[in-house]
């Protein structure tokens, strides 16, 4: 029968009485945690914040972007030339099954003016659908109606930074913006966004219906042209049908013909498929980072068994004691085994501590964005746990196979 | 139900391997040990006395022969069963007091019950009392190296006792103390055999010790030469 309290206080008083070497062993554990836990965190922080980026973008998105230009020769790049209309877009709506809303788009740069304030910023101009595609909702006022849209009305709903650069404290709806010099009344804010993945602000922006941005302020080639078109599909599966749709439905309308070979005129991009290859690649990155931490934390479980070897062998005597008094295999192993764990498990402590202030500098100094999970710190812990009970094993199992006269004779 | 602490031994031999070559240790030894008998075994060094010893103590496995504890086979059983049988029947002494020295004097009594399956207040208990059995009754906090050598010997008795096994066996139990002392200590033993009928086994080159005994075995050359009353 194993007493394990009384195992325990064994164990304790002998990594008391050799401090300085249980300190020491106890290091290669807190290293190695604590880089599990910092090196995790670091990658966990990275994929949170493009998580935030994608869902900040929009679910589910495609976007149709005009082709190029050539000119004698010359191939602009693409979305150079305008090919995309407003026709196109309540098209794809119509008759591609796997789109859920649309939102054609045509903006710009244009200075505004409010009272004595005044901010240079992208106009879009765009439809109602526009707030359902891009998952973006309206915080105070209302968003402008497919009739205001029809009618090229001089409505605008602000971005978080327009608004407080604009206004300041005020609120802004019901007040008279000027765009390029034309009045628009605001009747909404939108809530804030934050960073694009790109890094750009997207509260910086001002919202107006797409015919008054097309009639009013920046003017069109032809009549409703746009200059792209963002597509909201009906979920993560239909992605790519909907890619195929509408890539399909332009070439149509497009009069391109398959048999001559005739190059597009547009280009869909899968922008979540985009973000999402790149989750997935600090998904890697974040695993990769785990398991170099995860090899100081297996060094740091060689100086336990190292330190074991070394109890064991300095204590044959107390083991030989123990054996004639009547202590069975099991009970000499259990021994070493709690001890070793319990060295890891302190270590591990220690390593969290360590894990949690190592992140915290690197958000501070380097100002990485780090997010230390729960399931990390218990990951790392149980980790430090089985080291203990793996390089415990050795010399406990050592230990146990002396024998009790040649034990007892040690000196 | 059987008597406790009697031992058989029949044709007992035990060999030891140096390289090729076997060496014999003890030579098909047989004898009886009743329950409550105080024996002295003699011999100088290189004669088997610890050998026996050892095999008595269930530490070893006699190469041959059999040896009855309480009328139970012990010598082909496994190392826990042994550690077992030690647990219940036997209580070591040793010359060099064998105490863990950084665990107080009532930790090293203890110690025997942490394998038995007691609880923590059961072995307080126990341990105390057989502290004061051997007259050490106040100093259970102390650690060995604030006790003189007999008071070590006589944690270590104490240590014995615990589990109430009906057999103790002393190997030199004097050798590192002084006169005065080592006759405290077998007067200790002496009591415990009279008063609790433990039978003792007690291991010894020095006459005047083994004169403690009722009954005195000698060794030469791994095989008895003598066995009988005290004679000195």
């Amino acid at each position: 029968m194993i007493n394990v309290p009384s195992t325990v206080k064994i164990a304790a008083i002998s990594i008391m009485a050799n401090k300085m070497r249980s300190g020491l062993t106890m290091l290669g554990i807190i290293i190695g945690v604590g880089a599990v836990i910092t090196m995790l965190a670091v990658g966990t922080g990275a994929r949170e914040k493009i998580g935030e980026q994608i869902s900040s973008m929009g679910s589910n998105l495609l976007i149709v972007l005009p082709g190029a230009t050539s000119a004698g020769g010359f191939r602009m790049g693409a979305g150079t030339q305008s090919t995309l209309s407003m026709g196109d877009a309540e098209a794809i709506l119509k008759e591609s099954p796997s789109v859920r809303a649309v939102a054609p788009i045509l903006g710009g740069i244009a200075q505004t003016v409010y009272g004595n304030q005044n901010w240079s910023t992208g106009v879009t101009g765009t439809t109602p659908d526009f707030f359902n595609v891009r998952d973006w909702l309206v915080e105070s006022g209302r968003a402008f109606t497919d009739d205001e849209v029809r009618g090229a009305s001089k409505v605008c709903l602000l971005g978080q930074t327009v608004a407080e650069k604009l206004f300041g404290g005020i609120d802004p709806v019901g007040q008279v913006v000027r765009i390029k010099k034309v009045p628009f009344t605001v009747i909404g804010v939108l809530e804030k966004k934050g960073q694009s993945p790109m890094g750009q602000d997207q509260d910086d922006t001002i919202i107006i219906p797409v015919t008054t941005a097309q009639k009013k302020i920046f003017g069109t080639a032809f009549p409703g042209m746009v200059r792209l078109i963002m597509i909201k599909a009906g979920g993560v599966e239909e992605l790519a049908s909907a890619e195929r749709q509408v890539a399909e439905l332009l070439r149509q309308r497009h009069r391109l013909s398959g048999a001559q070979r005739q190059e597009d005129d547009f280009t869909v991009r899968n922008l979540t498929q985009m973000m999402q290859a790149a989750e997935q690649s600090t998904k890697v990155m974040t695993l990769l980072l785990g398991a170099i931490a995860s090899v100081s934390l297996l060094v740091g479980g060689i100086g336990i068994m190292n330190i074991m070897l070394v109890s064991v062998t300095e204590r044959t005597r107390e083991i030989g004691i123990r054996m004639a008094v009547g202590a069975k295999t099991w009970d000499i192993r259990l021994q070493f085994i709690i001890e070793a764990v319990i060295l890891s498990l302190i270590g591990g402590v220690f390593g969290i501590l360590a894990g949690v202030l190592g992140s915290m500098l690197l958000t501070s100094i380097a100002g990485w964005n780090t997010v230390i999970s729960p399931l990390s710190v218990s990951l790392a812990f149980s980790f430090a746990g089985g080291i203990g009970v793996f390089f415990g094993f050795y010399p406990a199992y050592k230990a146990s196979l002396l024998d009790p006269i040649d034990a007892l004779r040690h000196e | 139900m059987l008597r406790a602490g009697h031992i058989v031994v029949e044709d007992v031999a035990k060999d030891y391997m140096l390289g090729e070559i076997r060496i014999p240790a003890i030579k098909r030894v047989s004898l009886t040990i009743e329950k409550g008998e105080f024996i002295s075994i003699m011999g100088p060094s290189g004669s088997g006395k610890s050998t026996f010893m050892n095999i008595l103590g269930c530490l070893d496995r006699p190469t041959s022969g059999r040896y009855l504890l309480d009328g139970a086979d012990v010598s082909s059983l496994k190392k826990d069963e042994l550690a077992e049988i030690r647990s219940k029947k036997i209580g070591f002494v040793f010359q060099g007091f064998n105490l863990l020295s950084r665990t107080t004097a009532l930790e090293n009594v203890e110690l025997p019950m942490l394998y038995n399956g007691l609880s923590a207040s059961e072995r307080k208990g126990r341990a105390a009392s057989a502290l004061k059995t051997v007259g050490l009754a106040g100093r259970e906090g102390h650690h060995p190296n604030q006790l003189s050598g007999g008071q070590q010997q006589r944690v270590a008795i104490a240590r014995a006792l615990v589990n109430n096994a009906p057999i103790i066996l002393a190997d030199e139990p004097t050798g590192n103390l002084d006169t005065k002392t080592g006759v405290e200590i077998m007067e200790l033993f002496v009591r415990l055999n009279t008063e609790a009928s433990i039978t003792v086994i007690l291991v010894t080159h020095e006459p005047d010790i083994s004169k403690f005994g009722k009954r005195e075995i000698r060794f030469l050359d791994g095989a008895v030469v003598s066995d009988g009353p005290h004679t000195l």
